[in-house]
C-alpha cells in the first residue's frame, strides 16, 4: 500500500513529529519524496498528502510553488548556475554557457542517460565568489569557462557518488566569498538538498 | 571609525573550530543564555530596546519594539529568518557556516523573553551545508541541556527545529515566511494584521528575526545595552554586516560600525575597483535598492537615514559595485528578470508589470528598442510603485514589486543617454553583450 521504505516511514513520522501542525511537513516530506524517487512523482505526493493530511491537489499547489520540487524526470547530478547579477557582472552566463557546450545539455534540461541536468538559477548567496555554480546544491566557487567545462567532464568520467563541496571546490573553484575554513566529509546523494533534519533524535545523515 | 568586531570575532579569532560548542563555551558562550533563564520578560525586552538594535534582515526595524508587540494569547513561537536570498547578500551564510551557536544562543534568549517553547529556523533550500553545520550545533546544544525539557536545569522547555526551504525567494518576506512554515504556497499575507507578534505562524503571536539580528543577542546581554549601543553611530547601533560584490579588487563580508562613507567602503575597505577602472554605479543595500552614482553618492555617510534621505535604503547591507564597462540595460534586465521571476503572482501590477518590464529591457538591449521604451517602463513602474517614490507606494501585498522598479529610477535618473543609446545603436554599444537571453 505504501510506496516508501521502512527507514523513510520512519524519518517522516520523526519529522512530523516536530510540527505543532502536521501540515507543516509538507516541505520536508516532499524532499524525502525525492529521495525516494530521484523526482516528484504523481504517487509521492500523493503519499505525502496522506501524511500530511492534506489533499493532492493542496500539495501539488506547494509543490509547483518552489522551484527546488522537481517534478519532471531530474538527472543525478544537478548543475545549477547562477546568472544574478552579480554573477554575471563577472561572467556568470559564460560559465552557464559552457556547461551546456561541454554537456550538450541546455540549461531546464536532462542528458537522456539522466547523468545530468543544467539550469540556470537566480542568486544562491555566493556573490563574493562569482561566478558560482552548484552540482546537487553543494557549491563551487570562483569558477571560470574552462573550469565549468573540466567539472561537466568530471561529473561525466568519475562518477562520484556523493558530491562534496570542499572537494569541488579545491578542483574546479577559486576565489570564495569568505574563508570555508572548516572542513567537511559528506555530501549529496542526487538531486536535491543533502540535509537530514533531526539529528536531534537520531538518524543517519548524509551530510 | 574603527570598531571591534562583534558578530565575526570568534570566527576570526578561531577560523577552523568556531563551529563547536567546546570554542563556543570557551569564549564566553552560553553564559548569557544562562543568564537570561532567571530574568523577566520585562527585563529582556526592556534591554533589548535599550540597545537600539536594528532588523538586519532589510527593513531595519527596532527589535525590542518587534518583541514588544507580542500579543498575549498562546502558544508563541520564534522563526529565525534565514531564507538569505536578496542578490547581493551572503552574510547570513557565513554566519551559519561559521558560528551557528551564537545563533542557537540568540534563539534561547528570544525565546526566554517572548515565552516561546518551540522555535524554528527556517534556512533557504539552497544552503544544505550551513543547514548541516547548523544542525550538528543543535545536536550538540541539546546534548548538553541547552535545548530540550528544562533547559540550563530550569523548567523552561525549548525545543529547536531546522526547516528547509524549497527555492522561493519571496519567503523572506515574514508573512510569505509563515505561510510557508505552516506547508502553504508561500504568498505574503494581506496587511492588517501588520505585525506576526500580534498575529503569525497558525495565527498566533510569533517572532520572526533575522540571523544577523540574533546573533548580536549574546553581545548585547554580555556588553551591556550601552556599550553596544556606542559600537555604532548615532541611530544605527552595533556593527553591521556589509556583504561587497562585484568589480571590486576584494570582495567580502565586511563587519564595520555605520558613519564610515561609501567611498571608503568602496575604496579602502573593498580595494577599489578592479583593474582600477571607474566607477560607474553601486547598489547600497540588495537588489531591491535604488542604485548610487559616484557623481552624488560616493561621499555620503553609509547609514540608515543618510541613505534614506539619497531616494534608496541599507536594507540587507549587500553592496553590489558596477564599473564603467557594465551595461546598465543588462544590469537593469537582470534584476528585473530576478523579480519577475520570484514574483508569486498574487497582485496583477507585480505579476504582469514585472514581466512587462523585463520584456522591454530585453529588446532594448537587443537592438528593438524604441524612443518611448523608457517612458513606458516608468509608466509600467508607476502601475507598481505609484511615483516611483522611495520608500515606494505600493499597489501590491508586499514589497517584492515595488522592488523591481528600483533599476528603472536608476536608468531615468541616471542613465538615459545610455538608453538613447541602445535605441539608436540598435543594441547594446558594450563590447561584452549577452550571446543569448536567458528566459526568467
Amino acid at each position: 500500500m505504501t510506496l516508501w521504505s521502512e527507514e523513510t516511514i520512519e524519518r517522516a513520522r520523526g519529522i512530523i513529529s516536530r510540527y505543532p501542525e502536521k501540515r507543516s511537513a509538507v516541505m520536508p516530506l516532499l524532499y524525502l519524496a525525492m529521495a525516494e524517487e530521484g523526482h516528484l512523482t504523481t504517487e509521492g505526493m500523493e503519499e505525502v498528502a496522506r501524511w500530511t493530511g492534506m489533499t493532492p491537489a493542496q500539495v501539488q499547489a506547494v509543490a509547483s510553488f518552489y522551484t527546488m520540487y522537481k517534478r519532471e524526470r531530474t538527472g543525478e547530478y544537478l548543475v545549477s548556475c547562477c546568472t544574478s547579477i552579480s554573477c554575471m557582472l563577472l561572467g556568470g552566463d559564460d560559465v552557464l554557457h559552457a556547461v551546456e557546450d561541454e554537456s550538450g545539455v541546455p540549461h531546464g534540461e536532462t542528458d537522456q542517460e539522466g547523468h545530468l541536468s543544467v539550469e540556470h538559477v537566480e542568486c544562491i548567496g555566493a556573490c563574493g565568489g562569482a561566478p558560482a555554480v552548484q552540482v546537487n546544491y553543494e557549491l563551487i566557487e570562483g569558477v571560470t569557462p574552462e573550469k565549468a567545462r573540466e567539472l561537466v567532464r568530471w561529473l561525466q568520467s568519475a562518477r562520484p557518488s556523493v558530491v562534496n563541496t570542499d572537494e569541488m571546490q579545491q578542483l574546479f573553484g577559486g576565489r570564495r566569498s569568505f574563508d570555508w575554513a572548516i572542513a567537511e566529509s559528506g555530501g549529496a546523494v542526487g538531486p536535491y538538498p543533502a540535509f537530514q533534519p533531526l539529528g536531534t533524535f537520531g538518524s543517519e545523515g548524509e551530510g | 571609525m574603527t570598531a571591534p568586531l562583534v558578530v565575526t570575532k570568534r570566527m576570526t579569532e578561531n577560523p577552523s573550530s568556531s563551529h563547536t560548542i567546546d570554542v563556543y563555551e570557551k569564549t564566553g558562550g552560553y553564559k548569557q543564555a544562562k543568564r537570561s533563564v532567571g530574568m523577566t520578560r520585562d527585563e529582556l525586552v526592556e534591554l533589548v530596546k535599550e540597545s537600539g538594535l536594528l532588523g538586519r534582515g532589510g527593513a531595519a526595524f527596532s527589535a525590542g519594539l518587534k518583541w514588544s508587540f507580542l500579543a498575549p494569547a498562546r502558544p508563541s513561537y520564534l522563526v529565525v529568518n534565514a531564507d538569505e536570498s536578496e542578490p547581493g547578500t551572503f552574510k547570513d551564510r557565513q554566519l551559519l557556516e561559521r558560528d551557528p551557536h551564537q545563533m542557537i544562543e540568540g534563539i534561547i534568549i528570544t525565546s526566554i523573553a517572548n515565552e516561546v517553547h518551540d522555535a524554528f529556523v527556517y534556512i533557504r533550500g539552497e544552503y544544505p551545508k550551513p543547514a548541516r553545520r547548523v544542525q550538528a550545533a543543535v545536536d550538540e546544544a541539546y546534548a548538553s541541556g541547552y535545548l530540550g525539557r528544562g533547559i540550563f536545569g530550569s523548567d523552561f522547555d525549548l525545543e529547536l527545529t531546522i526547516h528547509l526551504g524549497a527555492g522561493a525567494y519571496i519567503c523572506g518576506e515574514e508573512t510569505a515566511l509563515i505561510n510557508s512554515l505552516e506547508g502553504k504556497r508561500g504568498e505574503p499575507r494581506l496587511k492588517p494584521p501588520y505585525f506576526p507578534a500580534a498575529k503569525g505562524l497558525y495565527m498566533l503571536p510569533t517572532i520572526v528575526n533575522n540571523v544577523e539580528t540574533i546573533s548580536n543577542l549574546p553581545h548585547i546581554f554580555a556588553m551591556g545595552a550601552e556599550e553596544y549601543g556606542a559600537l555604532g553611530h548615532e541611530a544605527d547601533t552595533g556593527t553591521f554586516l556589509f556583504s561587497v560584490s562585484g568589480h571590486v579588487k576584494k570582495p567580502g563580508n565586511y563587519e564595520l560600525p555605520h558613519g564610515i562613507t561609501w567611498r571608503g567602503l568602496i575604496y579602502d575597505i573593498a580595494g577599489g575597483i578592479r583593474d582600477d577602472r571607474e566607477l560607474k554605479a553601486w547598489i547600497p543595500g540588495g537588489a531591491s535598492a535604488p542604485w548610487f552614482v559616484p557623481e552624488h553618492h560616493l561621499d555620503l555617510e553609509v547609514t540608515k537615514d543618510a541613505t534614506a534621505e539619497a531616494g534608496s535604503m541599507l536594507g540587507s547591507g549587500a553592496v553590489i559595485v558596477m564599473d564603467e564597462d557594465t551595461c546598465m540595460i543588462r544590469a537593469a534586465e537582470r534584476l528585473v528578470r530576478f523579480f519577475a521571476h520570484e514574483s508569486c503572482g498574487q497582485c496583477t501590477p507585480c505579476r504582469e508589470g514585472t514581466t512587462w518590464m523585463e520584456m522591454i529591457l530585453r529588446r532594448i538591449e537587443e537592438g528593438q528598442g524604441r524612443a518611448v521604451d523608457l517612458d513606458l517602463l516608468v509608466d509600467v513602474s508607476d502601475g507598481i510603485s505609484i511615483g516611483l517614490a522611495w520608500p515606494p507606494k505600493m499597489t501590491t501585498i508586499c514589497p517584492l514589486g515595488p522592488s523591481a522598479v528600483s533599476p528603472i529610477i536608476a536608468l531615468r535618473d541616471h542613465f538615459r543617454d545610455e538608453v538613447d543609446a541602445h535605441v539608436k545603436n540598435g543594441g547594446c554599444p558594450f563590447e561584452h553583450r549577452a550571446p543569448e537571453v536567458l528566459d526568467a
